[in-house]
């Protein structure tokens, strides 16, 4: 970790509240603020608000930007309208990962580019050196705190606050009267949104939506509920080594595009069949929660990778957890060994994601 | 945030381990203070019974839902129970670190040890 740790425009309001911070991507954020598994099941029943600062925000216009993004990223920008978002992946010239991000057209002319904290220096530098004449960049990331309410109340709370506003659509943008952005988008696998305001108006916002219902809610807890739902980790579930067919991600890669950065392996994986998948996996028998790196074996001993991502699931009360297997072992109802402290507790290898929602 | 409880008739170590003697064995479990930090303690990992330790080595592991931890024995000796209440409910650790979420006992093998481990006071300046 560097000296110089970023902060959180809403770092004091954290601190007064309790928090716990800890280093993530470069910045100090919480990671619980009572408990994990009380934040955990807010979000499940009620609803969370977390500090999201720390994402990047970069604004790409110009006239012929969708065009440039739809080469730089894997997912096809073209068939949204002003208004929508979708989840999308940057690769390298070799189909790996460079980050994961959420692509919404605010206008025809411009597009909000969401991108994970540790990585936005690198991503910047990325379209930067990839960059169409007639496109700009604008990193504003520094400039905008995030809140994301998410919960089977989000929404409910979102019309208390801004009863002249209306929430968009799963996956939509909306720009406030106030100039605030609404995302309808989230980690966590429960209806909510994402909310950009400038940095200064942060901590007001944080709090009013802790005063409508929303608990305070850290990383501990995004990373248990999104692991419920299989949704990937960069850092953890994606690398530049790996490929979105890889990670199980092929939904958000239009290969009918004629061209895109990465496409070509991705085009190849697809018609041979990765070797490697990333394999959603279940503890059988009691144990202690799995964790990221632990060893992952075959019923017979044999040594098959290590976990990307793991934790005793607070909904389902078992161990899940996620992990490139050669594609053999990771047909659903495998039977595999996690071991932990020299010791191998059962596990199998499931359909994603763990959590299923009733609809 | 309220101030750990820390009772005046246990003994505890930098590690925050506490020890209740009782003649020539010792309970052992971990402080309010530690389970207030770990949080939501969601695994205890025992120790075999009859295990050998000295003062200072791993004997157990109290896992939260972000962290593993090592719990160290105090002190040197045999492992002659262990509670399994806390491997069905580990949250004993967090309502009860001082009862029914102590987590083995130890047959001593070098009682003068006790000397080396902190008084409540000591302990309490520690978690400040």
């Amino acid at each position: 970790m560097s000296e110089n740790v970023l902060h959180s425009p809403l770092e004091a309001a954290h601190l007064a509240l309790g928090a716990r911070l800890i280093p993530f991507g470069g910045w100090a954020m919480p990671v619980q603020y009572t408990s994990i598994l009380s934040e955990h099941a807010a979000v499940r029943n009620t609803a969370g608000v977390f500090d999201i600062s720390h994402m990047g925000q970069v604004f790409v216009t110009g006239e012929n930007h969708i065009a440039w993004l739809d080469r730089l990223l894997t997912n096809n920008l073209s068939k949204l309208s002003p208004g929508q978002g979708q989840y999308t992946i940057m690769l390298n010239e070799n189909g790996g990962v460079i980050d994961d991000l959420i692509a919404y057209r605010i206008s025809g002319e411009e597009t909000l580019l969401v991108v994970n904290a540790s990585m936005i220096p690198e991503d910047v530098a990325w379209m930067e050196k990839n960059l169409d004449p007639g496109v700009t960049l604008r990193n504003e990331s520094d400039e905008w705190a995030g809140l994301a309410i998410q919960g089977p109340n989000a929404a409910d709370i979102f019309k208390k606050l801004y009863p002249n506003e209306t929430l968009p659509p799963r996956n939509g943008i909306l720009k406030t009267a106030n100039g605030e952005i609404v995302c309808r988008t989230g980690y966590t696998g429960e209806d909510g949104y994402e909310f950009f305001c400038p940095a200064a108006l942060g901590p007001v916002i944080f709090e009013s939506f802790i005063s409508a219902g929303a608990t305070p809610c850290g990383l501990g807890a995004r990373d248990t509920l999104r692991l419920e739902m299989c949704y990937p980790l960069n850092g953890n579930d994606l690398s530049p080594e790996r490929s979105p067919i890889e990670a199980g991600l092929g939904f958000f890669c239009d290969l009918e595009k004629p061209d895109f950065i990465g496409r070509n392996t991705l085009v190849s994986q697809k018609s041979n069949g990765p070797k490697l998948k990333l394999t959603a996996i279940q503890l059988t028998e009691k144990g202690p929660p799995p964790r990221p790196h632990y060893t992952v074996l075959s019923e017979n001993g044999e040594t098959l990778g290590e976990l990307s991502s793991g934790v005793l699931s607070p909904t389902l009360g078992h161990g899940i957890a996620m992990a490139y297997l050669p594609s053999a072992y990771s047909k659903i109802g495998t039977t595999l060994l996690i071991d932990v402290r020299g010791r191998q507790f059962k596990a199998v290898t499931v359909k994603k994601p763990f959590l299923k929602k009733p609809k | 945030m309220s101030a750990s409880e820390i009772p005046s008739d246990l003994l505890f170590q930098n590690s925050h381990e506490w020890a209740r003697i009782d003649g020539d064995t010792v309970t052992v479990g971990i402080s309010d203070h530690a389970q207030a930090e770990l949080t939501d303690v969601v695994f205890v990992e025992l120790p075999a019974l009859g295990k050998t330790v000295d003062a200072g080595d791993p004997a157990a592991v109290v896992e939260s839902v972000k962290a593993a931890s090592d719990i160290y024995a105090p002190l040197s000796g045999e492992v002659i129970e262990v509670n399994p209440a806390v491997e069905g409910d580990p949250s004993l650790v967090n309502t009860a670190p001082y009862g029914d979420g102590w987590i083995f006992k130890l047959k001593l093998s070098k009682p003068d040890q006790v000397s080396s481990l902190l008084t409540p006071e000591a302990y309490g300046e520690l978690i400040g």
